[in-house]
């Protein structure tokens, strides 16, 4: 099968790779029908998380149909189309139970800190991924679902992550009624999680980035209020002078860890590996939001530890609320909200890729060339 | 305002929201979102085991020192392999991962892999091309310079570093090769 593949920071190719096999009773093999490149996907890319092995095929968003299924499947048969949660779990361990699939103890042996994730590393349990022609499902009977006949694909697709932890993050934020909520990054999950913000009743939403093409996007797509921080010299101060000098009542980090806004924080981190990450976002989400307000953070950011401001969220009596997005807990509400028509996830997608040209998908995104917000990863389109 | 009790206002009323943008309010209930309540004990369908039979194991699998055991079901990529895998199962073998050095270990492993299949891939009919690899072309092709020109980006001034992050090492390699090949050619002269 074709197959993109890492091949050191920076550089991936397409290759054939040998079609992955039933490994487990209840495993699953899935060709992919349609993939998507997260904003997460560049950290891997980038060389940030430990553990990234040369060979390692990325994608924890596709969806596609069933091939092959274990003798242990009851759920799937041959020619199911399904969508596939980025999580692996195992549905029976005390998290699982429990509902936080994003952190099964079952499916990663390489690190305890962290649940299994497609295509993720081997600090995330050392999965292939779906930006692929085919990929192994663990746990077919528990993570993937049937495609409703009335979804769109690309829908489906971005239903696998970025829209599920975008409302979560929206979620995290204990949003009541009028909060004035603060979104900083405008990709895909910032995108989603201010479209969230309203649907849980908040009053302001307001989105911060240095990406023009983006906060226009924020505001057509999100309908919300926006601030390129490369226009204000401080952009706590300005979230102060926006929210009467209070600050936001809830900050969401939709940035993660190569955020900009501090040249030193994001080369430190995203070049030079010091750090697990750039907080520049979190920061400005920790010292923006109001005194007892809460931030809650859904940018990714690699093991190591970083240089967050931790003493503000201590003296300002904050609660920071943080997870993997537990992927399938959030589907029948999103299902419901798409077909009432209040999300239209694929509102973000700027460009369709051919895996063959995946490489260059992925400068694009890296760079943020010619305005590409949410790439789609095309495997039958030569 | 801050100084005072009042909560400063909202420009627009629930009304004007809920007009305005479609779907406001549908999850008003804070109580009433999927994650809530959190950690209630359920059974998650389709998950027909209490604990999942075992995946089999066909070669040592690492693990961290935090797992009690093997977890039952693992991927299988790349397993480790060359000076990279003695690094990398060292990490995992001798530090937790609340240790810096089990992540400055597995980081410094990656970079060894990506130059041992570097190295060997010279020896194929397909060697790493780190031309085409890091899609740089794009730049011709999705507009590198109008999409930064006139813009006000943050993240110009590291654009400039990514080429030294990428070529930098390749050219010190050369040099290095260069340098050492001179220095054989010297000493064979004497």
């Amino acid at each position: 099968m074709r197959a993109m593949v890492y091949r050191g920071p920076y550089k991936i190719r397409v290759e054939d790779k040998d079609v992955p096999a039933i490994e487990h009773p209840n495993d699953a093999i899935v060709r992919v029908t349609t993939a998507a490149i997260c904003g997460s996907d560049l950290h891997l890319y980038h060389g940030m998380m430990p553990d990234t092995r040369v060979g390692t095929t990325f994608g924890h968003e596709f969806v596609g149909v069933v091939e092959e299924v274990g003798p242990s499947v009851r759920n799937l048969t041959r020619g199911d189309r399904v969508m596939v949660p980025f999580n692996v779990y195992c549905g029976s361990c005390w998290f699982c139970v429990r509902g936080l699939y994003s952190n099964c103890h079952n499916v990663n042996p390489n690190a305890t800190a962290v649940g299994g994730i497609y295509g993720y590393s081997h600090t995330c349990g050392g999965y292939d991924g779906g930006q692929a022609e085919f990929v192994r499902v663990p746990f077919a009977d528990v993570g993937p679902s049937p495609i409703p006949d009335w979804m769109d694909e690309e829908d489906a697709v971005l239903l696998t992550d970025a829209l599920a932890t975008g409302y979560f993050g929206a979620q995290l934020g204990g949003i009541v009624e009028g909060d004035v909520v603060v979104v900083f990054g405008a990709g895909p999950v910032g995108l989603y999680a201010a479209k969230s913000a309203w649907l849980m009743g908040a009053g302001r939403v307001i989105v911060i980035d240095h990406l023009e093409y983006r906060l226009e996007k924020a505001r057509t797509f999100a309908h919300a209020e926006t601030y390129n921080f490369v226009e204000h010299d401080d952009v706590v101060v300005l979230l102060k002078r926006l929210t009467d000098h209070l600050g936001a009542d809830v900050a969401i980090d939709a940035a993660g860890g190569e955020a900009d806004g501090n040249f030193l924080q994001h080369v430190t981190a995203a070049k030079l590996k010091l750090q697990g990450g750039s907080p520049v976002a979190l920061n400005w989400a920790i010292d923006g939001v109001r005194k007892g307000g809460t931030v809650s953070v859904m940018g990714a950011y690699g093991p190591m530890f970083s240089a967050v401001k931790f003493g503000d969220a201590l003296n300002k009596g904050l609660t920071l609320r943080m997870n993997q997005a537990p992927v399938k807990r959030q589907w029948p509400r999103l299902f419901e909200h798409i077909r009432n028509g209040y999300l239209k996830p694929n509102d973000i997608v700027t460009h369709r890729i051919p895996l063959e040209h995946i490489n260059e998908g992925y400068h694009m995104f890296s760079a943020k060339l010619d305005g590409c917000i949410k790439p789609l990863v095309v495997p039958d389109v030569a | 305002m801050a100084y005072t009790r009042q909560r400063p206002g909202i420009n627009e009323s629930a009304d004007e929201l809920r007009a305005r943008i479609p779907g406001w309010g549908a999850d008003l209930d804070p109580k009433d979102r999927p994650s809530i309540p959190k950690l209630r004990l359920h059974d998650v369908p389709g998950a027909h085991w209490d604990f999942p039979e075992r995946q089999p194991e066909h070669r040592p699998r690492e693990r961290s020192i935090e797992h009690a055991f093997l977890t039952p079901v693992f991927g299988t990529t790349c397993p480790t392999s060359g000076l990279s895998g003695v690094i990398r199962r060292y990490a995992y073998r001798r530090y937790s991962e609340g240790r810096a050095a089990h992540w400055l270990l597995l980081l410094g492993a990656d970079r060894v892999d990506a130059w041992e299949h570097h190295l060997r891939s010279f020896l194929t009919l397909r060697p790493d091309n780190p031309i085409t690899q890091t899609g740089v072309t794009s730049e011709l092709s999705r507009g590198g310079l109008t999409s930064r020109l006139g813009q006000k980006r943050a993240d110009r001034a590291h654009h400039l570093l990514d080429p030294v992050v990428v070529a930098g090492p390749w050219v010190a390699a050369v040099a290095a090769l260069a340098v050492a090949l001179r220095s054989a050619v010297r000493s064979r002269r004497r």
